[in-house]
């Protein structure tokens, strides 16, 4: 594949071409990205239709299948209403703010054995940076429209994205400790210690992987922590002023980043590309033809899965008890599990923490 | 101009436009959106002296949690123009008196001809296996531990005086305490009551047929 890009762009002088490889790169990423974020809104309303008991979308196309690409259409015909008092440039600005940063993570995500486009040392760290900064899309949304219930979707989202910031951050401490590494794929590799599932880091770090992905549901402001937008409350939050693809940015941004939290925590507990009968006895060889990257598809459909099943269970949480879950429950539960991580890896206890590394 | 070259001239150009931005906008949401780019533009900068734990920490400390407080606080207050512009033009002789002074100390002391430059030669380059944040590991936790965790252990103490100055609890005030609420089951708030039911007393006939309980929520 690498090979025939070569080729391809021979005839450019080098710098060129590595631009042109890099851009390949970039668009192979970033297409199947947009495709599974557009069929994920098409799986989210069918996938909690059919737990409430209906249909779903099935009026457009085959089943529904051409739903998305109706959505999208209609929303890119639409205009884009800038409120009489808004701040012009912010108001624009800040749907970008939030799409850029749920994009430009992927850059260090691998979804195989050296399938990545920047495999960087602090891939890890890159991530949580990156991922860090989606905050200002929302909140200058929220102050540039002018609107009281904008702004104050925009404070509970800040405040909530800085607190779960937190908790997630010594949940990833938890890993880097027992992976040695902040690599990506050093981290994945650590959890192939030959016993299938059982090697991956969620056994023994289970309080941090539930902890990361409860945190990860916060983060992206999903329900059950959906106060940002609370409909019932402040009508849509942040994004009230919003109409046609301003709107859809947000969108777009919200289920990148979805895909995201479940791209990491399938990397970081769930062993990525690994297949989960590596090393067994039986099912071992039987699964051994699989490629690695299906596996890592079907770890992130069962996390985005585990959204939309939370959104269909759960009522929505009041405010101050999100902020006391996540500074109350989750930062001392992770500071605890971190000294026993601490303890577990001087100790080489298992086979997660016997290969001596670090 | 290699392309390290034309990295370093792009971001440094950045950081100083965005550096002078954020004290000549009026509007102080943008005087911090500049602060947020200055602080960006300088993490490339880091990134470009191989120093990537520090970049990455530095978007992740300073632009991921502090800015976005910095926007709340500055959001939230409303400020009168006006009034900060106050008596601009009389303190303006002063001002640049001050400034041109300053400029004229720092190019006096920090001029690159008291460092030795010259005696340093060119900074080694790294391969790509050369890993900055193991390297600052091993530096911060042998050598610097005891000034690491002196440092640790007064950002704990700012953390407790800060807590201990704003925590109070006005008398009179009605609080609810979010962890009894949680705690809380359906059998501790409704209480299910079984009674027979009654006829009416108006009623030909009993409405309810015979058998059917009557639940009543309290």
């Amino acid at each position: 594949m690498i090979e025939l890009a070569y080729t391809v762009t021979a005839w450019m002088p080098g710098w060129m071409q590595a631009i042109a490889i890099i851009l390949m790169k970039i668009s192979l990423l970033m297409m199947p990205l947009l495709l599974g974020v557009a069929y994920l809104t098409f799986a989210e309303r069918k996938i909690i239709g059919y737990m409430q008991v209906r249909v779903g979308p099935n009026r457009v196309g085959p089943r529904g299948w051409l739903q998305p690409i109706a959505d999208s259409l209609k929303l890119m015909f639409k205009e884009i209403v800038i409120p009489s008092s808004a701040n012009r440039f912010l108001f624009l600005l800040s749907p970008l703010l939030a799409f850029a940063p749920a994009l430009a993570a992927w850059a260090v995500i691998p979804f195989d054995d050296h399938l990545v486009i920047a495999d960087i040392n602090a891939g890890l760290l890159y991530v949580l940076a990156i991922t860090s900064l989606g905050v200002y899309g929302i909140i200058l949304a929220g102050w540039a429209s002018n609107s009281k219930y904008a702004f104050l979707g925009a404070i509970r989202s800040g405040a909530q994205m800085v607190s779960y910031e937190i908790a997630m951050g010594f949940a990833l401490v938890g890993v880097i400790m027992a992976a040695g590494s902040l690599n990506l794929g050093q981290i994945v590799q650590a959890q192939a210690t030959g016993l299938g599932l059982f090697s991956w880091f969620w056994l023994p770090l289970l309080p941090l992987f539930v902890i990361y992905f409860i945190s990860g549901v916060a983060e992206t402001n999903r329900a059950p922590f959906d106060v940002a937008e609370g409909e019932s409350e402040i009508v849509a939050g942040f994004h009230v002023d919003y109409s046609g693809m301003a709107f859809a940015v947000f969108f777009l941004a919200e289920y990148a980043n979805m895909i995201l939290i479940a791209a990491l925590a399938s990397l970081l507990f769930l062993g990525g590309w690994l297949s989960p009968f590596d090393g067994l006895p039986v099912l071992g060889p039987l699964f051994d033809w699989v490629p690695g990257i299906v596996w890592m598809l079907a770890k992130m459909s069962f996390f985005l899965l585990l959204f939309l099943w939370l959104r269909a269970t759960f009522p929505r949480y009041r405010y101050d008890q999100i902020m006391r879950l996540g500074w109350k429950v989750f930062i001392p539960l992770t500071l605890v599990w971190i000294m026993v991580t601490g303890v577990l890896v001087v100790g080489e206890v298992g086979p997660w923490f016997g290969h001596g590394e670090g | 101009m290699g392309i390290e070259k034309f990295l370093f001239y792009f971001f440094a150009a950045i950081l100083l436009v965005a550096a002078t931005l954020v004290i000549t906008v009026r509007n102080p949401v943008r005087a911090a959106l500049s602060l947020v780019l200055a602080f960006f533009a300088s993490a490339a900068l880091w990134m470009l002296l191989e120093a990537e734990f520090l970049a990455l920490v530095l978007v992740l400390v300073y632009v991921g949690a502090v800015m976005v407080l910095f926007l709340f606080v500055v959001m939230m207050i409303d400020i009168d123009l006006a009034q900060v512009k106050e008596g601009f033009s009389r303190m303006l002789p002063a001002g640049i008196a001050v400034a041109v002074g300053l400029v004229v100390v720092m190019a006096v002391v920090v001029g690159p001809e008291h460092f030795g430059l010259e005696g340093f030669g060119e900074v080694p380059r790294h391969g790509a296996d050369y890993n900055n944040t193991r390297e600052l590991g091993m530096a911060l936790f042998t050598t610097f531990v005891y000034p690491f965790e002196l440092a640790a252990l007064i950002l704990l103490v700012a953390i407790v005086a800060a807590i201990a100055l704003t925590l109070r609890r006005r008398p009179g005030t009605r609080h609810q305490n979010p962890a009894e609420q949680v705690a809380v089951n359906a059998a501790e708030r409704v209480r299910v009551v079984k009674m027979a039911a009654e006829p009416r007393d108006d009623a030909p006939v009993p409405t309810a047929e015979p058998g059917e309980s009557k639940e009543e929520p309290r």
